[in-house]
C-alpha cells in the first residue's frame, strides 16, 4: 500500500500523537494543497487568533513527492498571523521527501506546548523533546548544528526550525529547513513560536511501492532527461532566479527604493551574473531535483582584531531577496547585501516582508512621518550597516515602532500613516515585480497574495498590450487553478514546463491513478474553489482589497497604471468569488 | 584478467545533494525512496559545507568478508564483494566492519544492502560526481 494516506496527528498540549488512514481525503484531493485545505477545514476553529494555541499547522505532500523528479516541495497550511486569513507556504529542501519516506502524506500539529519543545518524527510517530536549551539561541544555523548532532538519520532527514524572529512572534517570521530553504511567507515561524515549537526533525528512509514498476522506471528517465538535456530548466541551474534582475531592470519593472522607481541604476552591481562571477561558492538541490537552483554566495570576511584571520560564510541568494533587501533599499554593495541577507537568515525572517517593511520605514523617516526616536537608527537608501541593525530591531522590538513593524507594513502604516507608500497586498508585503496589471491584480486576488499564485508577472511580460480587466482576471484564475493541481501532486512550480497535463496523467498512471487531462484540470478548479470557500469562512473580505497608491504613481512597462482598471478587475473577481461561495 | 567495475567518486565537491543516485538505486527494484539503496549522500556537517557520497569502493581485501561468519559475503574476483542472501543470518558484523560505512541495512529482511556495481546510479548523476569506473590494481 502506498503510505501516502497516513496522516500523523500531533497534539502539543497533551504530548500525544496518533495516526489515521485518510484515504478518503487523498483519493478525492490527491495530496498537498488539496488535502491540506480539507485537513485545515476539519481542525481549525474558524474565528481563532492565529497566535493562540487553537491554530493548526498542516504539512502535506502528494503522490509525486519522492517518486518523480521535482516532487520536492512540502505545502504548509495554517492561519496566517500576518494577514489573519489563510496562510499557505511551500518549501523545498528535504522536508517533503522525508515526510513521504517516513510513511506519511500529511502531518497535523495542534495545540501549544507550555515550554519550548522540538519534535522528532519517524515512521513510528512523534517524539517530544525539550527545547528549553535551544530557545533564544541567536542563529538558526547554530540550532541546525545542534540538532544535527542530537538526532539520528543523517542523509535521510529534514530539520525544520525557527529563529529568534519566530520566538518573538514577528508576524512574517519564517521556518527554515536544511538551512537555506524556507516556509517564508505569511508567518509560519510565528505560529511555531506561539506554540513554543522550536523545531521538527523528520527522519524518512523508507520507500514507496510503485504500481507499475516498469513504466515508472521508463517515465522517470524520460522526465530526468527532459530536465537535464533540454532548456526547460537550464536557467534555474546556471544563474538561478537572480537571472531576473537585469531583464526586469531593463524593462523598468524592478521595484527600487520602495518603488519610487522601477529601475535601479546600479542593478548591474548586484545582478545574478555579477554575484555568480564574484561570489558563487556552491549550488544545492532539493531532494530528487536534478537542477540545483539553490545558489550560495561565499562571503569572505576579515576579523578586525587580527591580521590574516578570515571567516567564510555561505549565504543563499535568489531574485526575491535581492529585490527586497537590495534594490528596494537602494543597496548595490554585494558584500553589504549579503550581510543583510545573512542576518535575515540567522534570525529567521521572511526576506521579502522584511525588505518591504524597511523600505517603508525609510520613506516614512524621510517624509517626517516618523523620526529617529522611532527608527533608532538612521535609515538611508544604501546604508546596509544600519539596515542590519534595523532588521535586528524588528526581532528585538526595542520600542513601539518596531513592535508595529514586526506586525507588517499594513499594521505599521495604519498606526503611523504613510499608507500610500505601504506596499501591502491583502496584508502581505509585495513581491518584486512591477511588470504591469497582471502582477498587481495577481498579488491582490491570488489566494496567498503571492507572485506564485498565478504568475501575473510572467503574463505581463508575454503580452504585447494589457488584456481587458475581466479577461486578465480569468487568465490569472485559470493559472491559479492549474497551480492548485501542481501543488497537490506536489511538484515544484519551476518544473511546470515539464509537468504539463499530459505528463501529469502519465506519471499518475504509473502510480495507479486514473485521470485524464480534463479530470486533472477540473480537480485543480475544485481545489481552487475549496480554498476560496475556506478563505471566506475565515473572514476574507475581497471588498477591502485595494492596490497601494504607490503602484499607480510609478511608471511600469505598461506606463502609468490606472485605478479604473483595478476597480473593474476587482469587481470581476468579486463576482467570480460570489458564485463560488454560493455554489457551496 | 580484465578489470572489474566499481562506482567511482570523481569529485564530491561537484555534488549538490540531489540524492538522485539514492533514488536510482531503489528504482532497481521499481520502487521510490531509499529503503534498499546502497548509496548515501549526506552533508558534511551542514549543507553549506558540501556533501559526502558513501558507496562501496570495491576493496581488494574487503574487511566485510573477513567478519562474515556464514560465508554469505565472498570476495568478487578483481575487488569488491558478492552477497549470497540465503546464507546471511543478519548479524550485522559486515556493517560494523566497513570503515567507510558503505554497507547499509535493509530493515525489511534484516540483511545488509550490498552495492552490485551496476552503475545505474551514475546514469542519473546530473553533475558529474559519480561514474562507473574500473577497479584499479594496487
Amino acid at each position: 500500500m502506498d503510505p501516502l494516506s497516513r496522516v500523523l496527528y500531533i497534539d502539543l498540549e497533551h504530548r500525544r500523537f496518533w495516526i489515521r488512514d485518510r484515504r478518503d481525503l487523498f483519493e478525492k484531493w490527491l495530496g498537498g494543497t488539496g488535502v491540506a485545505i480539507q485537513l485545515l477545514k476539519e481542525e481549525l476553529p474558524k474565528d481563532t487568533d492565529p497566535l493562540s494555541s487553537e491554530n493548526v499547522i498542516v504539512f502535506a505532500v502528494g503522490p509525486l513527492t519522492a517518486t518523480y523528479p521535482f516532487g520536492s516541495k512540502t505545502v504548509a497550511m495554517f492561519k496566517s498571523p500576518l494577514t489573519g486569513n489563510l496562510g499557505e507556504s511551500h518549501a523545498g529542501g528535504r522536508s517533503a521527501t522525508s515526510i513521504r519516506l517516513a510513511g506519511y502524506g500529511a502531518i497535523v500539529i495542534k495545540g501549544a506546548s507550555d515550554t519550548p519543545i522540538y519534535l522528532v518524527v519517524d515512521e513510528s510517530g512523534a517524539y517530544f523533546r525539550d527545547a528549553s536549551a535551544l530557545w533564544g539561541i541567536t542563529s538558526t544555523l547554530t540550532v541546525g548544528r545542534i540538532l544535527r548532532e542530537a538526532t539520528p538519520g543523517q542523509g535521510y532527514r529534514s530539520i525544520m526550525r525557527i529563529g529568534r524572529a519566530g520566538e518573538k512572534l514577528v508576524r512574517y517570521a519564517a521556518v527554515m529547513t536544511e538551512t537555506y530553504r524556507h516556509f517564508g511567507r505569511l508567518g509560519l515561524g510565528a505560529v511555531f513560536g506561539s506554540k513554543k515549537l522550536k523545531a521538527i526533525v523528520i527522519c524518512g528512509g523508507g520507500s514507496v511501492p510503485i504500481h507499475d514498476k516498469h513504466k515508472y522506471r521508463e517515465l522517470y528517465k524520460e522526465i530526468f532527461e527532459l530536465a537535464v538535456k533540454s532548456d526547460l530548466m537550464k536557467k534555474y541551474h546556471d544563474l538561478g532566479t537572480s537571472m531576473n534582475i537585469l531583464p526586469l531592470n531593463a524593462i523598468g519593472a524592478l521595484p527600487t527604493r520602495n518603488l519610487t522607481s522601477a529601475r535601479f541604476e546600479e542593478a548591474e552591481k548586484i545582478s545574478g551574473e555579477r554575484i555568480a562571477e564574484e561570489k558563487l561558492g556552491r549550488r544545492l538541490a532539493c531532494s530528487n531535483c536534478p537542477i540545483a537552483c539553490i545558489h550560495l554566495a561565499a562571503l569572505k570576511e576579515p576579523y578586525p582584531d587580527e591580521p590574516y584571520f578570515y571567516k567564510t560564510i555561505f549565504i543563499s541568494y535568489d531574485y526575491e531577496p535581492i529585490y527586497a533587501l537590495g534594490t528596494m533599499l537602494g543597496i548595490s554593495d554585494i558584500d553589504g547585501l549579503l550581510k543583510l541577507l545573512d542576518i535575515v537568515e540567522i534570525y529567521g525572517l521572511d526576506a521579502m516582508s522584511t525588505g518591504v517593511c524597511l523600505a517603508w520605514a525609510t520613506e516614512a523617516l524621510q517624509n517626517g512621518i516618523v523620526t529617529r526616536r522611532e527608527t533608532i537608527v538612521d535609515l538611508k537608501w544604501g546604508d546596509f550597516e544600519n539596515y542590519v541593525k534595523a532588521a535586528i530591531n524588528i526581532v528585538d522590538q526595542p520600542n513601539e515602532f518596531y513592535e508595529a513593524l514586526a506586525k507588517g507594513v499594513r499594521e505599521a502604516s495604519e498606526r503611523y500613516g504613510g499608507r500610500k507608500f505601504a506596499l501591502s497586498f491583502g496584508g502581505n508585503e509585495m513581491p518584486g515585480y512591477h511588470t504591469g496589471y497582471g502582477a498587481h491584480v495577481g498579488f491582490l486576488i491570488g489566494s496567498r497574495h503571492s507572485h506564485l499564485d498565478c504568475a501575473g508577472y510572467s503574463l505581463d511580460q508575454k503580452l504585447k498590450e494589457p488584456l481587458p480587466p475581466r479577461e486578465l482576471v480569468k487568465r490569472l484564475i485559470d493559472e491559479e487553478c492549474w497551480r492548485q493541481l501542481l501543488s497537490s501532486l506536489v511538484v515544484c512550480f519551476f518544473a511546470r514546463g515539464i509537468y504539463k497535463p499530459e505528463m501529469v496523467v502519465k506519471t499518475l498512471k504509473t502510480l495507479g491513478y486514473e485521470y485524464d487531462t480534463d479530470g486533472l484540470k477540473d480537480l485543480g478548479k475544485r481545489i481552487y474553489e475549496e480554498k476560496q470557500r475556506l478563505k471566506h469562512e475565515l473572514g476574507f473580505n475581497p471588498e477591502t482589497l485595494r492596490p497601494p497608491k504607490r503602484i499607480l504613481e510609478t511608471e511600469s512597462p505598461y506606463g502609468t497604471l490606472n485605478t479604473e482598471y483595478f476597480d473593474e478587475a476587482l469587481k470581476a473577481y468579486r463576482e467570480i468569488l460570489n458564485q463560488i461561495i454560493l455554489r457551496r | 584478467m580484465s578489470p572489474v567495475k566499481r562506482l567511482e567518486i570523481v569529485d564530491s565537491e561537484r555534488c549538490v545533494g540531489c540524492q538522485l543516485c539514492m533514488y536510482a538505486c531503489e528504482r532497481r527494484f521499481g520502487d521510490a525512496g531509499f529503503a534498499r539503496s546502497a548509496i548515501l549522500v549526506r552533508s558534511v556537517g551542514g549543507v553549506e559545507r558540501g556533501f559526502t557520497v558513501i558507496v562501496c569502493r570495491a576493496c581488494q581485501d574487503p574487511p566485510c568478508v573477513k567478519v562474515c561468519p556464514t560465508g554469505a559475503l565472498t570476495p568478487r574476483n578483481g575487488g569488491g564483494v558478492i552477497l549470497n542472501s540465503s546464507k546471511c543470518i543478519g548479524c550485522g558484523f559486515c556493517v560494523e566492519s566497513c570503515p567507510i560505512g558503505a554497507i547499509f541495512w535493509s530493515y525489511e529482511d534484516n540483511k545488509p544492502i550490498i552495492c552490485t556495481y551496476c552503475g545505474y546510479c551514475a546514469e542519473f548523476c546530473p553533475h558529474g560526481v559519480l561514474r562507473l569506473g574500473e577497479v584499479k590494481r594496487i
